[in-house]
């Protein structure tokens, strides 16, 4: 009877998809579904070779301070870094007195409260607060920014496959509209306010390029301020935002593994060993 | 509950005689994973991962706790708390990035003991209950796993929730209310995330529970072994301790390594990147997919594109997909075959392997984008998932010519290790 | 081990192999076991405070309101903290007790900062059971001694904050703090 049934069942299951194979395959032979622009122009992340790569590796603090440079002087802007806090940066580097300086002058102020009269007001942001977002809420950022809300960065190198990689390929993506592509599909002509960049899922962001001159930032310690070096540096401080626990990660995983090698080795012997007459008997 | 030459709990301390008088757990223990359980001596390593599965809920427990100290289950704050989990609480990224994984390890090791048990016939009798428990197990995993992706409140935990409560939403006529209940509202909001959690927490705690009956269950006929062969006497089995706690200890340090290699080196390789983005109502992801150990599943539901009449493609959809589990607690009486392993069984083998491939090639639709050509594969690899266990099973069953059985464990022990050395192999192994 | 007892006599070289054999055993599970104590410890370590608590472990109070005989209430470290501002009688009244006949011997000037010692800070946790003792809000009563009153079992603290009458065991705590300027101190 369960066998009855189930027969009836399966041969229901698999007819009806098999029919629906037929239909899905009829379909695709007489209208292949086209093709689409982001799937002919869409760019992988380009290689990009970073410290932190790899299982041993760690963050270049210099790097880092410059990237925290390019994130203050050009994205803090129009992006927040809600989850990241100014004592965080004493990981970059930063001594205690330094962090309450940048704290204290930084452009954004922290929201607060008159102790006076109980109005909104606002006050200089402290090591604990976290980075003070540019814009009070989204529509605020919205209507600031033609429409289109400038996500978050704390997270945004976890936020997209191969992040580290993507944030600085986007970086250094932008460029004018093939013209292959507009031979292909005229209709996918990059719209007014928008930026073409390959590199971004629907090939057209609202972002303006951000870094778009040599020396747009001064480093501090010399280095030379290319728009591929401001990218990789921001893409560095970006990926620490992100992850900032990187580096205990890898020293723990290391020890961690080293440990385990060694017990199971252990384990393994003690397990032969135990077994040692039992294979004697069988043999 | 076991065989008669099993050996006996003697207490030798006073104390734990005194205990052993008043509540006998330490002899419920010795009789379970102690000298007191006769195991056949014959088990190879694919038996390891039942106990594999038990430590990954131990991880998952452990864990599981100390994320919920940190945890504030709100809308308004879970994403920020699990970040600030990650950040500021003590080694919090070690323990949030261990019970992410663990999830996937638990599910990794569950689907090789899973298709052990499918390859060496562990369903048949007399362990159909064994078998009936541990699908028990599994569909309260899934449940307690899905709740628990829809706690970070990312995108994918929001978006997923709404999908999957929407398979609820298929259902003629009460679909609707139901998909409101079962969130609370009309989207997923703070009232599902509150009882999702409620429900995460607990039912780990359920599925413990299921384990203890599991391997009640288990413990009544006595484990099965890759022959097939029931045990005949006392040179086919050796105590559970230390024979299998040793081999255990090795296999778990093996796990250990796997384990912490994704956990230390590339936390995010399971996970997906749009769960990094806090839930927003207003914007779906490009593609929505579940976690990996859903795939195959999630494949089954979106291969039906046509309607069957009245039945809506959606809703066959949803059906296959439930059926596609529950199909699995008929096994015992769809196979009939009185032969247990796969090792004596010659067709019987070719479609197993022929199964293994085509759930991982349903996993692999499963997670690609719905567009051809994944759909058109998903729908011959989900009729084959069908055929194979509702009509091939039992055909094979019926027809199959069986290669001749050892005529006990130690005889095919003896097979192994080449030497037929009657004289030692009469010494009674113990 | 079980295994190495039934071994004996039959291993392949006597007593020295059946010791060696037990050692790789005890050191397997000593490994384990070493392994299970590394992995208790962020378990505990876990349950510390978190970095954003221990960022909000200072807190500075603005003294300029705070007129002689008042008194504020604020937080530190999501305590309450008492800060007061002395009369010269109340100064007096302090001076006046003689410290060895005091439960808790400790002068104002033990209790107060150099050359500030009409600032009283103290914590407003009762060194019973913790309660938080009425004295510093406007009207409140302030105990047979002036000071602070703790109306769960009724300690009376003086104008130093000493304890001097009830079952409370020691004078109000003062915690760690330093003036950044005349009119601002910072506390932690």
């Amino acid at each position: 009877m369960v066998r009855i049934g189930a027969f009836l069942v399966g041969l229901f299951f698999a007819g009806w998809l098999f029919i629906s194979f037929l239909v899905g395959a009829y379909s695709y032979v007489t209208e292949p579904p086209a093709a689409t622009v982001e799937h002919e122009f869409h760019l992988a992340p380009k290689h990009v070779a970073f410290s932190f790569d790899g299982p041993f590796g760690k963050y270049d603090k210099a790097q880092l301070q410059r990237g925290f440079q390019v994130f203050k002087e050009v994205c803090s802007a129009c992006h927040s870094l809600k989850f990241v806090a100014f004592r965080d940066l004493e990981a970059l580097g930063y001594n205690e007195a330094e962090v309450k300086a940048i704290a204290k002058q930084w452009a954004i102020k922290t929201p607060s409260v008159d102790p006076a009269t109980g109005e909104a007001s606002t006050r200089d942001p402290v090591p604990a607060d976290h980075f003070p977002k540019p814009f009070a809420n989204n529509v605020a950022a919205a209507a600031a920014n033609n429409n289109a809300i400038p996500p978050d960065l704390s997270l945004m190198t976890k936020a997209r496959h191969h992040g580290s990689a993507y944030v600085y390929s986007l970086l250094t993506g932008f460029q004018d509209q093939p013209a292959e592509l507009l031979k292909h599909f005229p209709d996918a002509k990059t719209p007014e306010g928008l930026h073409y960049n390959p590199y971004f899922a629907n090939l057209n962001l609202a972002m303006a390029p951000p870094l778009s001159a040599e020396g747009q930032v001064t480093y501090g310690d010399g280095t030379k301020a290319s728009v591929d070096q401001m990218a990789q540096d921001v893409s560095a401080f970006l990926t620490w935002t992100a992850e900032p626990k990187l580096e205990n990660r890898h020293r723990a995983g290391l020890a961690t593994i080293i440990f385990l090698l060694i017990a199971t080795g252990l384990a393994y012997m003690s397990y032969q060993n135990i077994w040692a007459d039992k294979k004697k008997a069988a043999v | 509950m076991s065989f008669p030459w099993a050996e006996q709990y003697t207490p030798k301390h006073p104390v734990m005689q005194w205990v052993d008088e008043k509540l006998p757990l330490p002899r419920l223990v010795y009789n379970a994973v102690g000298a007191g359980y006769p195991v056949p001596r014959n088990l190879n390593y694919f038996w390891n991962f039942g106990v594999l599965a038990g430590l990954a809920l131990v991880i998952q427990i452990v864990t599981g706790v100390i994320m919920a100290m940190h945890y504030g289950a709100n809308d308004l704050v879970a994403f920020g708390t699990v970040e600030q989990t990650m950040r500021d609480v003590n080694a919090g990224w070690l323990m949030r990035y261990a019970h992410a994984n663990g999830a996937s390890f638990f599910f990794i090791v569950v689907y090789l003991h899973i298709f052990r048990g499918l390859y060496f016939g562990s369903y048949k009798a007399p362990r159909e209950m064994v078998w009936l428990l541990g699908l028990v197990i599994f569909l309260l995993m899934m449940a307690t796993a899905f709740m628990g992706y829809v706690l970070p409140w990312g995108q994918m935990s929001y978006w997923g929730a709404k999908v999957i409560t929407g398979l609820f939403g298929a259902i003629p006529v009460v679909g609707e209310p139901i998909q409101t209940w079962l969130l609370g509202g009309f989207a997923p909001g703070n009232a599902s995330l509150n009882r999702f959690f409620s429900l995460h927490f607990l039912l780990p705690f359920v599925i413990a529970g299921v384990i203890i009956l599991h391997i009640w269950a288990l413990h009544i006929p006595g484990s099965s072994n890759p022959t097939g062969v029931e045990v005949k006497g006392p040179q086919d089995t050796v105590p559970f301790h230390p024979y299998y706690t040793a081999k255990d200890g090795f296999g778990a340090g093996v796990f250990l390594i796997a384990f912490s290699i994704l956990l230390f080196f590339a936390p995010n390789f399971l996970g997906h990147p749009d769960n990094y983005i806090e839930a927003n109502p207003l914007s779906t992801p490009a593609h929505i997919v579940p976690e990996w150990y859903f795939w195959p599943f999630y494949a089954i539901l979106r291969a039906f594109t046509v309607d069957f009449f009245f039945i809506p493609a959606k809703l066959l959809g949803v059906l296959a997909m439930f059926a596609s589990i529950l199909l699995l607690f008929f096994l015992p009486w769809l196979d009939t075959s009185p032969v247990r392993s796969g090792r004596y069984r010659p067709t019987f083998r070719k479609f197993w392997w022929i199964l293994l491939g085509d759930v991982a090639v349903l996993g692999y639709c499963g997670g690609a984008p719905a567009a051809e050509p994944f759909v058109m594969i998903s729908q011959i690899a989900a009729a084959y998932y069908f055929a194979h266990f509702l009509i091939i099973l039992p055909l094979i069953a019926r027809f199959e010519m069986p290669l001749p059985l050892p005529g006990s464990i130690t005889e095919a022990v003896l097979a192994t290790y080449g030497k037929t050395d009657g004289e030692t192999a009469a010494v009674p192994a113990e | 081990m079980a295994s190495v007892e039934q071994t004996d006599g039959t291993g392949p070289s006597g007593e020295d192999g059946v010791r060696r054999r037990d050692f790789i055993n005890i050191a397997a599970v000593s490994f384990a076991g070493v392994g299970g104590v590394a992995v208790v410890l962020p378990l505990i370590d876990q349950m510390n405070p978190s970095a954003d608590v221990l960022a909000l472990a200072s807190t500075e109070v603005d003294l300029s309101a705070i007129q002689p005989g008042q008194a504020i209430k604020t937080t530190f470290r999501s305590q309450p903290l008492f800060v007061r501002q002395l009369t010269a009688k109340e100064i007096a009244e302090a001076d006046k007790v003689d410290p060895a006949t005091l439960r808790d011997p400790q002068t104002l000037e033990e209790r107060t900062v150099d050359g500030k010692k009409q600032w009283l800070v103290t914590m407003g946790v009762c060194t019973h059971l913790g309660c938080v003792p009425l004295g510093a809000g406007e009207g409140e009563n302030r105990g047979e001694f002036g000071g602070y009153f703790c109306p769960c079992h009724g300690s009376s603290y003086d104008t130093a904050a000493r304890i001097r009458k009830g079952p409370a065991p020691k004078n109000l705590e003062v915690p760690k703090y330093s003036f950044t300027s005349d009119t601002a101190i910072l506390v932690g």
